[in-house]
């Protein structure tokens, strides 16, 4: 799967066969280029072996290895509480949930991988720390309200942004997104009923939630990324019609949408703010911290070492299985031709 | 974030001894290509890829992976390196004749609109 | 929160539903009340699943490919339903809930047998107890259909279509570690020997078992002895590994007293429960 290399005979060619070489790449590039621009313009999908430009392709890579990475490293603030969920019904459903985030992973390699960059490839990105994904998850879930907090508000933030993801220009980037939120409208409303069961149990269980709702709502309004002034490849990914709405623009939907559902909780989001602005039509709500979300992106959050380093001491202990597969794979295809021949 | 990755592509000859092999290039496991049967009746439709070291396992994983929801019926899992695609640069030769054929279609004939049973 | 519905696809290859089969909740709400000695036998079948469950959930996130951590997740997931079938009916003859028995039971109540209670060590361990333990269990199950409980015949027949899958994936990978490179041949034989010690106690004729086993309510656990090693030997040599000629450990009655890991499992899992007694989630 990996892109093709340039060929070597170019060295021993004339200069005049690169010359023409090069005329008929920038013929099919420019037929290229305009098909391109008419799906686009047409707002239909572009599939993997169309021509696309180089930054088109390089955009969606980088925009869906990163997708895919923050499922991986997400499965584990909550995996984190699958041994300790205090009933048996809660402990199935967050089990199916955190599988649920390593396939939702593994969708999103997938459409990755139709543009040409292998899985291995994005792994050893993120597994040597080149590789960027939700800040979000560099955040403890400490207590089991945050598993709550979480699915509420995390994955609230994540299935405002993926909605329209399904209709992003490149089509398994889209379909990938299809199944995602098919499977994600789960996760939201499983979060939402743990805070509903805490925040009507015991004082100590109130308290609890209420704590979690506090960590969780900066970080989970920054999760749309920075503000559209500050935010360099918005416009063109929204040109190419891979994004659709501008990061304020989800952010402001998404708060539109977890007040009144806060309200219903019983609990406060922590942002005196926070108040419905009859003019706009929407809630306004107040600056978020983002010294520390671009901290935390660099690499300074409080857990970043530890998610990384539980990645990597993944990888690495199952190497010895992974080629055992391999070898034993291959062996049975040397026999399998062995056999072949002698029956030929 | 200074880490040595043992699984990394090395590009050069480390001091003192040749590589002689990269560890991962056996150890990655090929891409296939997954088709659900969602119920009896319907076609096998693409549903995804993923990776397997060989048939055997690639069926378990696309039965786990794909079919968690109670999504199919039956599977086939494919190597992606075995499918033949039709050019998408030839598109427009490709696709182009059966374009304009009206003649093949039920709405072409108009003189027998009206009539029962045709 | 229906945020989803913002989309629609008519892709066959998406649609899901929720499927027929029995869950907890039908047991729960099934008026079937486990005599004494019946819920006694269910606890300990139970307290299996229970505790392979939360050892192999351990490996969501942790498994040596992104495709394997969904098929442990898969295994783990359907071992907890199982758990939670045994419980609830169990739980049926003293009015406990299944969370009552899961939470608030201290070590020497469990009846958990030694053999899941092993660490998850590596993949090649968990692979053996998998292989030893879904084997067992296929044999258990598939006498159990013609329990003379109506409540046990019905969870052995929903987890026998399950424990058959877990059967194949440990009996996969036993032949692609086995038969892979030296250090995996290895590593899955170190772990077939380190679970072998504690196979005999899955053969216990402990209490009650002997006695419903007459009334064809259990299936006697030393009737399972020869199939269960009779398979379990013919996969072994398969995957070109040596089937361990261990003795059993001493102390195979399921009792807890010659355990070390039950305390530790039982107090991470209980932990939160025990916090807050009374509470509901």
């Amino acid at each position: 799967m990996s892109p093709e290399k340039p060929a070597l005979r170019a060295v021993d060619s004339s200069s005049e066969t690169i010359t023409q070489e090069a005329q008929a790449a920038a013929e099919d590039a420019r037929v290229g280029w305009e098909q391109f621009q008419q799906l686009i313009e047409a707002d239909q999908r572009v599939e993997p072996r169309d021509w696309m430009p180089h930054n088109y392709r390089k955009t969606l890579v980088r925009q869906i290895s990163q997708h895919a990475h923050s499922e991986i490293i997400g499965m584990q603030p909550e995996g984190n509480w699958i041994s300790r969920a205090p009933s048996l019904k809660r402990k199935s459903v967050l089990m199916a949930k955190v599988q649920d985030e390593a396939g939702h992973g593994l969708y999103l390699y997938s459409a990755a991988e139709t543009l040409g960059t292998s899985r291995d490839e994005m792994y050893q990105q993120l597994y040597t720390g080149k590789a960027k994904y939700s800040s979000i998850f560099n955040y403890p879930a400490r207590t089991w309200a945050d598993v709550g907090a979480v699915g509420w508000l995390v994955d609230g933030a994540a299935i405002t942004n993926q909605v329209p993801l399904c209709r992003a220009s490149f089509g398994p980037y889209g379909r990938a997104m299809v199944r995602v939120c098919k499977e994600e409208s789960f996760h939201q409303r499983q979060g939402w009923e743990i805070l509903y069961s805490l925040s009507h149990g015991t004082e100590a269980q109130k308290q609890m939630a209420q704590n979690a709702v506090d960590r969780f709502y900066g970080p989970a309004l920054q999760m749309f990324g920075p503000p559209d002034d500050e935010s360099p490849n918005s416009q063109q990914s929204m040109a190419w019609n891979i994004k659709r709405f501008s990061n304020d623009d989800l952010r402001q939907r998404f708060v539109d949408m977890i007040v009144p559902q806060a309200e219903a909780l019983g609990l406060t989001l922590p942002d005196p703010d926070l108040k419905w602005n009859e003019d706009r039509g929407h809630y306004d709500y107040g600056d978020l911290d983002w010294d520390e979300f671009f901290s935390v992106v660099k690499g300074n959050g409080p857990l970043n070492h530890q998610r990384l380093a539980h990645y990597r001491a993944a990888r690495d202990d199952g190497a010895w299985v992974r080629e055992a597969a391999a070898a034993y794979a291959a062996k049975q295809a040397d026999t399998s031709r062995g056999s072949a021949l002698l029956s030929a | 974030m200074e880490e040595t990755d043992r699984n990394a592509p090395t590009d050069q000859v480390p001091e003192g001894g040749v590589v002689t092999e990269d560890p991962a290039e056996h150890s990655v496991w090929p891409l296939w290509e997954v088709f659900v049967r969602s119920s009896r009746g319907l076609s096998h439709v693409h549903a995804g890829s993923l990776h397997a070291p060989d048939a055997a396992m690639a069926l378990r994983n696309a039965r786990d992976l794909y079919t968690r929801r109670n999504e199919g019926t039956s599977l086939w899992v494919v190597p992606a390196a075995d499918i033949t695609a039709s050019d998408p640069d030839s598109k427009g030769g490709y696709f182009e004749s059966p374009k304009g054929k009206s003649y093949r279609h039920a709405t072409y004939y108009k003189q027998s609109e009206g009539v029962p049973h045709l | 929160m229906n945020s989803a519905a913002g989309f629609t696809s008519q892709d066959s290859a998406t649609r899901i539903s929720v499927g027929d089969a029995l869950t907890p909740e039908d047991v729960s709400a099934s008026s079937a009340v486990a005599a004494e000695d019946t819920a006694r036998y269910a606890l300990m079948l139970g307290d299996d699943c229970l505790i392979l469950a939360q050892r192999l959930g351990n490996w969501i996130s942790r498994a040596p490919e992104l495709e394997e951590d969904i098929a442990l997740g898969n295994i783990a997931l359907d071992l907890l339903g199982h758990a939670r079938f045994f419980l609830t009916y169990a739980g049926s003859a003293w009015g406990k809930s299944e969370d009552d028995l899961a939470y608030f039971r201290d070590e020497e109540d469990f009846r958990s047998c030694r053999l899941v209670e092993q660490d998850n060590g590596d993949f090649g361990k968990t692979i053996a107890r998998q292989l030893i333990f879904s084997f067992y269990t296929h044999e258990l199950y598939s006498r159990l259909v013609d329990s003379a409980d109506a409540t046990l015949a019905a969870i052995a027949d929903k987890a026998l279509k399950e424990v058959d899958y877990h059967q194949d994936h440990a009996a996969q990978w036993l032949l692609r570690l086995g038969g892979g490179t030296a250090e995996s041949s290895r590593r899955v034989q170190a772990g077939l020997d380190a679970a072998w010690p504690y196979v005999e106690e899955l053969f216990a004729d402990v209490e009650p078992t002997e006695r419903l086993a007459e009334q064809g309510v259990a299936v006697l656990p030393s009737a399972l002895r020869e199939p269960v090693l009779d398979r379990l030997h013919a996969i072994i040599t398969e995957a070109g590994l040596n089937p361990p000629e261990a003795k059993g450990a001493f102390g195979a009655d399921r009792s807890g007293r010659f355990s070390e890991h039950r305390g530790f499992i039982l107090a991470e899992m209980q932990v939160l429960a025990r916090q807050h007694p009374g509470a509901s989630w």
